[in-house]
């Protein structure tokens, strides 16, 4: 599957498109299909998102797991700081990244 | 230390201001990304893997208290409460929002600090030695320079837009503390009949294509020192490589040319120039040195330590360098605990170390390109009370330049260049060679940790270096041997194929194990590896 990220034009946070706006959390994405490069301008000129990219990603039974690993380290946060990342109380969470 | 002037103050602060309505404007839609991203970026603010990045000059390593206070203030009011000190004396902060940036920089300001030139193709923060104006070995106080060269840089009109980045150290000491022949100028201070003068070395550089700096001039007499690097940078400016950013650093001018004929040429400018009022007047230098004239230090101190507690006795041992002045010695704060992130520091922690260069050392602190702090004006008889308040706060690791002194760069945990994570690399190793016995056998031994090409974490100049590189979308590590960003600078080499993350930390151990069974009396790793050279090495890591 092909899904959107970016970062937040205001916060900087990492965002990724959910089909009706856009979520912090990568398991929100949706197959963009051919139309990610549109949406980006669009999102872009609407002051929403900064920097997007379409990336490839797969859907597994975890959820949507962005197939390169600097994507999956977007996506969770640093490895290193997991009281930082999106699932802080998962000791194992940085090993979803590898 | 120096202090701002009202000149200095008040460009700061129009920057400030002039960045305040570019982020408005950004905000209300009037500037595309595309027109902000120079603008920003002029102002240090980069957009990372996670969030907005911004990267604070520390100009030439050196802090007030009051200044570190306010950049812990700045970590726990806009970022998540923690900062991370680069290989370039600089404070990168990694969660910072677009909207605050302006507040940011006007709080900065308001302790006269900046994020101006932090990135961007021109001339960046002027580094040098962590013990300027403190060794007794040094010929002057390098700072003096350092800051006229600040001065003379900051939004210098030709220099704005230059091929590509240049970076430019400057140290006063036969001891390279500042890997000073690895920047794209370096200049070294020195003593000549009397008169202070620099050698200048040029074409320095670390990167896809790293190269040790050749001298092209052995002295240049201090009051010219300013049109020299200015005839040093119009060359570079001329035919810098502009046409592949992966050519356009100087050292690749100096090495395409030659540096017989990058000197002729940078000797023929500098003659037209010398003469046309391009350097500052003597009034100037003796305006600024007087910011760094030595503290009035107390005598008549005790030189006695009470090493009666083996865990202080240690740290003393191996965090304590010798001070000029009797009485007094420089106190080097580890930011490498074993299981930390090299470099970081709470915000917690930064006002810590702000009260006790308040209370101990002057005012006074220094960051390291070895991402470490140095408090340089300590009295012996104080080493203890700061000894047991860095204990508390988790900053009395007893490591300097041992094989845990580990320097790394942010790696792919949050640079959006990385390949690999430095990072977790680093706390691995850290931990196989935690015991302070094993660390004190091993002695002098610089890891220095990429986690790509561009080469941040030193790699090229580790005595072991480690290079993490992308293989079909998975992290791998290479090895380096034999480098070192010192006096006695030279270039790692690539020890074969690279490593899985626990692949490349049994390497390690195995390189290790070879220094300690063929080193002769009184060699370093690097003396061992220079002596015996690659072949040992290699044969025990693949057999």
């Amino acid at each position: 599957m092909k899904i959107l990220t970016g970062n937040d034009l205001v916060t900087g946070d990492v965002i990724w498109w959910a089909g009706d706006g856009w979520s912090r959390q990568v398991g929100d994405s949706v197959d963009v299909g051919e139309q990610g490069d549109d949406l980006a301008r669009t999102e872009e000129a609407a002051l929403r998102v900064v920097g997007a990219y379409v990336i490839d990603a797969t859907l597994t039974d975890e959820g949507v797991r962005p197939a390169h690993i600097k994507d999956r380290i977007r996506a969770l946060g640093p490895t290193v700081r997991p009281d930082l990342n999106l699932k802080p109380n998962d000791a194992d969470a940085g090993n979803w990244v590898i | 230390m120096y202090r701002y002037d009202s000149y200095d103050q008040s460009i700061v602060d129009a920057r400030v201001e002039e960045f305040r309505d570019q982020v408005q404007r950004r905000l209300a839609g009037a500037l595309t990304e595309d027109q902000f991203k120079p603008l920003r970026l002029m102002n240090g603010l980069y957009l990372q893997l996670h969030a907005y990045m911004l990267r604070v000059a520390i100009p030439y390593g050196t802090l007030s208290a009051r200044q570190l206070r306010k950049l812990g203030e700045i970590a726990a009011k806009y970022d998540k409460g923690y900062g991370h000190f680069t290989t370039r004396q600089n404070l990168q902060y990694n969660w910072i929002k677009l909207a605050d940036a302006p507040e940011i920089l006007a709080e900065l300001a308001s302790v006269e600090m900046h994020a101006i030139q932090t990135s961007g193709n021109c001339i960046r923060n002027i580094s040098s030695d962590q013990y300027a104006g403190v060794s007794a070995d040094e010929v002057a106080d390098p700072r003096p320079w350092a800051e006229l060269l600040r001065q003379w840089s900051s939004f210098h009109p030709e220099f704005t837009y230059l091929p590509r980045k240049f970076k430019i150290a400057v140290i006063a000491s036969d001891d390279d503390r500042a890997a000073m022949r690895l920047h794209d100028i370096g200049l070294k201070l020195v003593a000549r009949d009397g008169l202070i003068g620099a050698e200048v070395y040029a074409g320095g550089g670390m990167g896809r294509t790293p190269m040790v700096a050749p001298l092209i001039r052995d002295f240049v007499p201090e009051e010219e020192i300013v049109s020299y690097l200015e005839a040093c940078l119009r060359v570079y400016n001329r035919y810098g490589r502009r046409d592949n950013k992966y050519k356009a650093r100087i050292k690749i001018l100096v090495h395409e040319l030659g540096v017989e004929e990058y000197k002729r040429q940078v000797e023929e400018e500098f003659a037209q120039m010398r003469d046309l009022g391009l350097n500052p007047p003597t009034e100037e230098l003796d305006r600024i040195r007087a910011f760094f004239a030595a503290p009035d230090y107390e005598t008549g101190l005790p030189e006695e330590i009470d090493r009666s507690d083996p865990a202080f006795a240690l740290w003393v041992d191996r965090q304590v360098a010798a001070h000029k002045a009797p009485g007094y010695a420089i106190v080097n704060i580890s930011l490498k605990p074993l299981t930390g992130i090299p470099g970081d520091a709470s915000a917690e922690q930064m006002a810590l170390v702000a009260d006790l260069a308040e209370r101990y050392s002057l005012n006074e602190i220094r960051v390291t390109h070895a991402q470490n702090l140095v408090l340089p004006h300590v009295r012996k008889a104080d080493l203890h009370a700061i000894w047991q308040q860095l204990e508390e706060a988790g900053l009395a690791e007893a490591n300097l330049d041992l094989i845990t002194d580990i320097i790394a760069c942010p790696g792919l945990d949050y640079c959006a260049l990385a390949n690999a994570r430095s990072i977790p690399l680093a706390q691995k190793i850290a931990q196989r060679f935690a015991d302070n016995e094993r660390q004190a056998e091993l002695g002098e031994l610089k890891l220095k940790i990429s986690g790509c090409i561009n080469a941040c974490g030193h790699h090229h100049a580790g005595h072991i270096g480690i290079l993490g590189v992308d293989r079909k979308g998975v992290e791998n590590f290479q090895l380096l041997l034999g480098g070192s960003g010192a006096e006695d600078a030279s270039l790692g080499q690539i020890t074969g194929p690279g490593f899985s993350e626990d692949g490349v930390v049994d390497a390690i151990e195995k390189v290790t194990d070879i220094y300690l069974a063929q080193r002769a009396q009184g060699e370093r790793f690097l003396d061992t590896y220079r002596r015996i050279g690659m072949k040992p090495f290699k044969e025990a890591i693949y057999g």
